[in-house]
């Protein structure tokens, strides 16, 4: 393993910036979505910080990304308004979708986040058709997909990694691979599980199998990735390996063992992150947690901000069907 | 004025639009140098080149979703499904993801996007090949669905559907597509949402949709001659639909016969049925008629093709039911 010393220092702390981010939002989610404060179904992020992390801090504000019914942790790392973010989740109108979608579909065009979306699978397809807007637009735009292992047994995936691959689009598919299928353990189901990255050769590009919970390890394979997309290299597929911390969704029952949990909890890439920065003394302990108190007021801030904010109007429901 | 086929007549629409618009493509298997599966497409891999008329894998998913993504970041497209008998394959990409991405993202994406696929039978293509399933995407909102039954139409609705900021199925007949019929060749667009009435008429309302217009004014003629007057109205845009003109012909005749090749359970037919009994009801002085297909797969020969579609005796005998 490098020494965080090899890394510019700049760099370190902004990862390190979001996965606390993501990390405090979604506990922060947790805590209020079981308190009953919001509707519906909510699915976290927990587990899976540094694949987001380390991904978009490769990213420019205008590339795009296609995100999950997982995607909170997209969101964070793409830029997103934990205000707006957070009202959406309580479905207010301030929300990022007028508070009419939810945890499922957090979107905002404006930082090139192409929606999360309820259909696992379903935003590989359209990650291929931004990818083809930016070869038609000719611009260095890139896309990445986020999806699950689960996902990689959808038909879409198949169609889009060939279509994009053969079309030689900007697109990187970067699968986090918690090897969970919601409710069932994927390895009983896909005999590839540990390197799915493994497939790319299928597509005749090139494939990642790699430590998703290492964030520079995510960090640096995605800056390879988007280089290669930039500069007209094609596409890239990226296997992450990480953990899901809790169940598929809140409130779930998990199919894990508390044994199986108790491990994945274990690891941990933000705590063991912070670790690694705290021993080679990029932080102190009092930077710590300055840095986790300010974060956690901002998301307090926006829990505050959605909690005060008004609902839609019922008659709302009948907005946006159709563009004018 | 000159007679172009309905084919070239879509083909016409789309060469027009697109020299407009650099970043509108037209996507699809079959849609390059072969000239797309029901020669739509035509020349117009010649003339634009192979970014902007791509041929795509056979990846029904992966062609609708490429045309959504793009549509969602600066482009426009035309996805070519060539038998709609395949849109199951892309049901997912159409419902839930085009149809809806405007409205879940409060309207911070729209998607314009048209998917251009042929419907119907008659042409001995068996099961999988011959469906007409327009009904389907009347129940999504967030859809538009148009089936213009003539060139004119064609090449007008095609323009206003290019040029819609939303998802429009467009469907056409294989048995439209060689027919010819007049077009102008100066710019002009049909909007969607009105209905047009083929043929004027006092004794009882026949409303047909795509290919069976055609079938409903060789019936009319037909009664013409026997002194019973027949008012055709063809829809064209299913959503939005023209109730205006439909209810306003049926409050004159007092009569209906709605006429469609798909079948007559759970068809458009039923909808336009409910509607009329709804808001005329007290101008109908007979049953609504419906004529659609029997309740079965299309078996490929004409014996067997021919008794479970609707024929023009099938729809003459329903208006005759009723007078």
């Amino acid at each position: 393993m490098k020494s965080l010393k090899d890394f510019d220092r700049e760099i370190i702390l902004r990862l390190y910036e979001t996965m606390l981010k993501i990390r405090l939002f979604e506990r922060t989610q947790a805590r209020v979505f079981r308190a009953g404060e919001q509707e519906g179904f909510t699915h976290l992020y927990l587990g899976a910080e540094a694949v987001a992390t380390g991904v978009c801090a490769n990213l420019n504000k205008d590339d795009y990304i296609t995100s999950t019914h997982r995607g909170h942790g997209h969101m964070i790392a793409k830029g997103g308004d934990f205000k707006k973010m957070m009202a959406e989740l309580y479905g207010r109108s301030t929300g990022y979708c007028l508070g009419r979608s939810g945890s499922l579909h957090i979107a905002d065009r404006s930082i090139g986040v192409l929606g999360a979306n309820g259909i696992v699978g379903d935003g590989n397809p359209i990650a291929v058709g931004a990818g083809y807007s930016i070869k038609l637009r000719g611009t260095k735009q890139v896309v990445v997909s986020f999806f699950g292992d689960g996902a990689t047994n959808q038909g879409t995936f198949h169609e889009s990694v060939n279509m994009a691959a053969s079309f030689n689009l900007p697109v990187i598919f970067v699968i986090e691979n918690n090897r969970l299928s919601c409710g069932v353990p994927t390895d009983t189901v896909c005999k590839v599980l540990e390197n799915l990255g493994d497939r790319a050769v299928a597509y005749g590009i090139q494939g990642e199998n790699i430590d998703g919970l290492d964030v520079l390890e995510v960090y640096t394979t995605a800056k390879a990735a988007v280089q290669r997309a930039r500069s007209g290299e094609g596409p890239t597929l990226i296997n992450c390996k990480i953990v899901r911390h809790r169940g598929h969704f809140e409130g779930d029952i998990d199919i894990r063992t508390q044994e199986e949990v108790d491990a994945a909890l274990k690891q941990d890439a933000v705590e063991s992150f912070e670790k690694r920065m705290l021993e080679e003394k990029i932080i102190s302990e009092k930077d710590v947690q300055e840095h986790r108190n300010r974060i956690q007021k901002m998301i307090d801030e926006a829990v505050e901000f959605a909690r005060k904010s008004p609902l839609p109007k019922p008659e709302d429901a009948l907005k946006f069907v159709y563009a004018e | 004025m000159r007679t172009i086929m309905y084919r070239e007549a879509l083909r016409e629409a789309m060469i027009e639009e697109m020299k407009k618009d650099k970043y509108l493509f037209l996507i699809g298997y079959d849609v390059g140098k072969y000239g797309g599966e029901h020669r739509i497409s035509g020349n117009m891999f010649d003339i634009f080149g192979d970014a902007r008329v791509k041929n795509a894998p056979i990846s029904e998913q992966g062609i609708v979703g490429c045309a959504i993504g793009a549509a969602i970041t600066g482009c426009k497209a035309i996805a070519e499904i060539p038998f709609g008998d395949f849109l199951p394959l892309c049901m997912d990409m159409i419902v839930n993801q085009a149809a809806k991405f405007y409205y879940t993202f409060g309207g911070q994406m729209n998607v314009p996007i048209v998917i251009l696929t042929a419907m119907g039978g008659y042409i001995r293509a068996a099961e999988q090949h011959s469906q007409c399933l327009e009904s389907w995407f009347m129940h999504i909102p967030g859809l538009k669905l148009v089936a213009p039954s003539t060139p004119y139409e064609a090449k007008g609705m095609m323009k206003t559907a290019i040029n819609d900021p939303n998802p429009v199925i467009f469907t056409e007949h294989k048995k439209l597509l060689p027919m010819k019929g007049e077009v102008p060749e100066e710019e002009y667009t049909i909007p969607f949402g009105v209905a047009d009435i083929k043929k004027e008429g006092k004794d009882v309302t026949l409303i047909a949709i795509s290919y069976l217009v055609h079938a409903a004014l060789s019936v009319a003629e037909k009664l013409e001659k026997e002194g019973i007057s027949v008012e055709v109205v063809d829809p064209r845009s299913l959503y939005p639909l023209d109730k205006h003109t439909i209810l306003e012909s049926v409050k004159k005749t007092g009569r209906v016969v709605i006429a469609h090749e798909a079948y007559v359970i759970g068809g458009v037919g039923g909808e336009l049925a409910a509607i009329i009994a709804d808001e005329a009801f007290g101008y109908l002085d007979a049953p609504i008629k419906r004529i659609g297909a029997k309740w079965a797969p299309l078996p490929f020969p004409s014996v067997l093709e021919d008794y479970v579609l609707p024929s023009e005796d099938d729809i003459e005998k329903a208006i005759k039911e009723i007078l």
